[in-house]
């Protein structure tokens, strides 16, 4: 490349990254500000905004339902998907297809929609089931099946499922064993990747939890904002720097496995394709 | 699981049980996706006492339920938009680094949860940013720009169009990033050696290769921005401004118990238009997967 | 062009002095190459020797730390790629994926602004001049590597470019393909008559089709030749290891001449200084008995393996001691001694070349 080429590029990326760059850190720096500072734009610094979130008791309802819905939910993916997928694989290949399109089709109803025909199930649910906000679990399950799909998919796809599954069978192995000491081993970094953006999306999700009148943490975290509203930004850019940092944990374990991937295939295979309809923005 | 349990073949029989492995899924999957889908075509397409009705179609006529559709629609091709443009252009400055380097990584990474950047977390970031008690508004008042001299503009369309563009920005350069990549070097010297410039390669080489990922990529940015529901609920109070918020007012008030039905059918069309959407943008993928791979 | 059109006299090309470094490796190390009017020119080398930065900097594509490079007695070095005339085939890649083979040939004239029926004519021409006239409407992806970067050359000489750069063209396609793609290759430069630089890291293909070899190694010329003088007299010892398959044999230097093995092989360089030495032999220098009695000798040894390559076979020797020798013969010279045959070696009295750097080859 000629020079003059290539300065010119070089000042492009710096402008470009330095404008978007502020754009990108301007409220993230505003909400440090604000969780740390009294109301004037003088007043002292001070934690209290985040240690204020111990005292207020639904904001702890709220992080520990929603760390409960996040353990919740992808060990019952993971459960549910994981068994499902290794037998279509196995031995009912037909529905592969199949399977694919329905793990996919959460990516087109959007949870605003959904949660108009989850409605009545859910009223159902609450009487002859329990009341309790860990049921969203159930809806959870399905808001992260695209996404779990695909990862799983990938990991299954990497290893030779049919020679390793046959040979444990015929050293004797039953089915059990078979996933948890064959499948799940060989598999364990797309695991933890379906598993961490589950937690990252459980995490975030309000519109469900809010039109089904549970108390999450996001529903939490919008309420307390009406009235306390350092506190709620404390926790609210507390939860974005955890879901931050559990994508950055993300995005080095696809590469320890030695594969050259690029960051963006890891995180957003799932997120990017579609991005992820409303139970988040 | 039921798999251990489902009968094993005994030799020579093709006869299987197999497929009683498959049916957790599905009776889960049919529950929890199908069913609520089936009570919302049904509920469009049913009154309260079970005959047949267009009816709720009708409602969809009236006066605000059409403004809900129109600004929706206005804030998400807006936004999808500027944010396929920034986000194409930023996409490109990351993409002519180094492939394996730190600001790659940094910037995808940060991406990945940015697009994500929804919902409360974001609305409580404008309002600490630019709300009227925003540090920057106070920033901006301190040296005599008062931003919200025309009106408190957050609020509006505008505002919100701002507001996704946190999200739909980082979206775009997730989802476009993989073509930009698949341009070969070898193109560009190709042209040069047959003595093409800069302007050359993109209006004739880059320029109709990057094309249908770049349309797609927006028409995903669209569909997004349209299904969003909890940035504008935490931002707004009042409801029913935009067509996510028109369901939720639907669903929590009174007359829903009067009118199911009106939710059913917004709910449906909601659905139809976002899966349009999602199939066109299929289908320009495929195209750009052709020739990008 | 048709064989009625005599071929269009080619352009000098001249690399002086040429040097490029990156990030403080020096990648070329003042380049001299004179290349002449319709000349095929093979630069040949492991990677990282030099040989497409070489042709890169010809290309224009990147810019020479120091030297010029001259076309026809104009000086293009500070000229851009886009206005250097250069008709270039990549590696793999070459052609736009959203164009049709005619589209892509035609792109090169589209830029020079010629009328659209120009550009069919010339680029029918051009396709079957590389014999895919009947692929004209085919895309890349339907089309083999082969077809595809005959497609490229066709692209490359529709536009009658100065010279013609070819950087490892066929590297990314079969076996078979390869040999038969060089050979047309060849057959359309000289049909041409255009000045070519051709990059590759095979020999053999750089034997079979140049007219001169120049052989590169860590960003300098170490030899440029004739093929055949290449290959039966290499200038250094690196040349002789890396075209064709040389014999290190241990012996001692004295009185301007090498002992190896009982044998006395005269020097191509004949003032070395005396002492321990290795000789590359080439395989064909070596010759076998197996008649009668083998009395132990420094020369004598056991067969190992008998590989048949045709009109030729090679054939692996132990001497003992961990010493193997290459020697290469007529296959009915070789039928006769099958592995496990004691058999006597014998070097012919050619000029040999002196290694003196021990390296670790106990591999193959």
């Amino acid at each position: 490349m000629q020079r003059s080429r290539r300065l010119k590029l070089l000042i492009f990326r710096w402008v470009v990254l330095v404008v978007v760059g502020v754009f990108f850190l301007a409220p993230l720096a505003a909400m440090f500000e604000f969780s740390t500072r009294g109301n004037a734009i003088n007043a002292p610094r001070t934690l209290e905004g985040w240690t204020l979130v111990g005292q207020t008791p639904g904001l702890v309802k709220g992080i520990i339902v929603s760390l409960e819905l996040a353990v919740i939910t992808p060990l019952a993916m993971l459960v549910l998907l994981l068994p499902t997928m290794v037998w279509v694989r196995l031995r009912l290949p037909s529905l592969k297809r199949i399977v694919e399109f329905v793990c996919l089709l959460p990516l087109t109803v959007p949870a605003i929609a959904l949660v108009v025909g989850l409605k009545p199930i859910y009223i159902w649910i609450e009487i002859n089931v329990s009341p309790l906000t860990q049921v969203l679990a159930f809806a959870y399950l399905i808001l992260i099946l695209p996404y779990s799909y695909r990862t799983l998919d990938a990991g299954l796809a990497a290893m030779d499922l049919k020679t390793l599954s046959e040979a444990a069978r015929s050293l004797g192995a039953g089915w059990a064993t078979v996933m948890l000491r064959v499948v799940v081993p060989n598999m364990s970094s797309a695991i933890l990747n379906a598993s961490l953006l589950s937690v990252a999306l459980v995490l975030g999700e309000y519109t469900v939890a809010n039109l089904l009148n549970f108390q999450n943490l996001q529903v939490e975290i919008q309420y307390v904002s009406l009235t306390t509203s350092n506190t709620a930004t404390a926790v609210a850019l507390g939860s974005l720097l955890f879901a931050f940092i559990l994508l950055l944990v993300l995005s080095f374990i696809g590469r320890s496995r030695g594969r050259r991937t690029r960051a963006e295939e890891i995180i957003p295979s799932s997120a990017s394709s579609a991005g992820i309809w409303g139970q988040r923005v | 699981m039921a798999s251990t349990t489902a009968a094993r073949p005994s030799g020579g029989r093709r006869f299987s049980l197999s497929w009683v492995g498959a049916v957790p899924f599905f009776a889960y999957v049919g529950l929890f996706l199908l069913l609520p889908t089936g009570i919302i075509v049904v509920g469009s397409f049913f009154t309260k006492d079970g005959s047949l009705t267009l009816a709720n179609f009708a409602d969809i006529d009236k006066p605000y339920i059409i403004k809900s559709f129109t600004n929706s629609l206005i804030i998400s091709s807006v936004s999808a938009a500027i944010g396929a443009v920034v986000g194409a252009v930023l996409a490109y400055a990351v993409v002519t680094g180094d492939p394996n380097g730190t600001l790659r990584r940094l910037v995808t990474s940060a991406a990945g949860v940015l697009a994500q950047f929804g919902g409360v977390a974001l609305a409580i970031a404008l309002i600490a940013t630019v709300g009227s008690e925003g540090f920057v508004t106070k920033f901006l008042l301190a040296r005599g720009l008062n931003i919200y001299a025309g009106g408190l503009w957050i609020y509006e369309p505008i505002g919100i169009i701002l507001v996704y563009l946190y999200f739909q920005i980082p979206l775009m350069v997730l989802v476009f990033l993989p073509a930009l990549d698949g341009l070969r070097p070898q193109w560009r010297e190709a042209t040069e050696s047959l003595g093409g410039s800069t302007w050359h390669y993109w209006r004739y080489v880059a320029g109709p290769l990057l094309a249908p990922s770049f349309l797609g990529c927006t028409l995903l940015l669209f569909a997004n921005a349209f299904s969003a529901y909890a940035t504008v609920a935490a931002l707004l109070t009042q409801g029913g401004v935009y067509i996510t918020l028109e369901i939720q007012n639907l669903l929590t008030s009174e007359t829903e118990q009067t009118q199911p039905g009106l939710a059913q059918a917004l709910a449906l069309t909601m659905i139809v238009i976002v899966v349009l959407v999602t199939s066109l943008y299929t289908v320009l993928q495929s195209r750009t997967s052709k020739w990008l791979r | 062009m048709s064989e009625n059109q005599p071929a269009r006299a080619g352009v000098e090309v001249r690399l002086e002095d040429l040097s490029r470094r990156y990030a403080g490796v020096t990648a070329l190390n003042g380049l001299n190459l004179t290349i002449a009017p319709g000349e095929l020119v093979a630069l040949l080398g492991p990677s990282g020797c030099g040989k497409t930065t070489a042709l890169r900097l010809v290309a224009g594509l990147e810019e020479a730390d120091g030297g010029r490079v001259v076309f026809g007695g104009k000086d293009v070095t500070g000229l851009p790629a886009n206005k250097r005339d250069v008709g270039m085939v990549f590696q793999a890649y070459s052609l736009f994926p959203h164009m049709t083979a005619q589209q892509n040939v035609e792109f090169g004239l589209q830029l020079r602004h010629k009328s659209p029926d120009e550009r069919r004519r010339r680029a029918a021409e051009v396709l079957d001049l590389v014999g895919l006239a009947a692929h004209a409407h085919k895309y890349a992806s339907q089309m083999s590597g082969g077809q595809q970067q005959r497609v490229a050359l066709a692209r490359a000489l529709a536009i009658e470019p100065t010279v013609l750069l070819l950087d490892e063209p066929l590297s990314a396609l079969d076996a078979k393909v390869r040999a038969r793609l060089r050979d047309e290759i060849r057959r359309v430069q000289l049909e041409v008559g255009i000045t070519t630089l051709f990059v590759t890291h095979d020999q053999e293909e750089a034997l079979a089709i140049a007219d001169r070899v120049g052989v590169m190694n860590a960003g300098h010329l170490e030899q440029l030749g004739p093929p055949t003088e290449i290959y039966s007299r290499p200038a250094t010892p690196f040349v002789a290891e890396f075209v064709g398959l040389t014999n290190r044999l241990a012996g001692e230097v004295k009185a301007g001449k090498v002992e190896v093995r009982g044998t006395q092989l005269p020097l191509v360089k004949p003032d070395v200084p005396s002492g321990p030495a290795i000789a590359l032999v080439r395989p064909e220098a070596v010759s076998m008995t197996a008649d009668g009695d083998i009395a132990a000798g420094p020369l004598v040894g056991t067969v190992i393996a008998v590989s048949f390559l045709g009109a030729t076979s090679r054939v692996t020797v132990d001497l003992g001691g961990g010493v193997t020798v290459l020697a290469q013969m007529p296959t009915s010279a070789a039928a006769a001694t099958p592995a496990g045959t004691r058999v006597r070696l014998a070097l012919r009295e050619d000029p040999v070349l002196i290694a003196r750097e021990e390296k670790a080859s106990v591999d193959a």
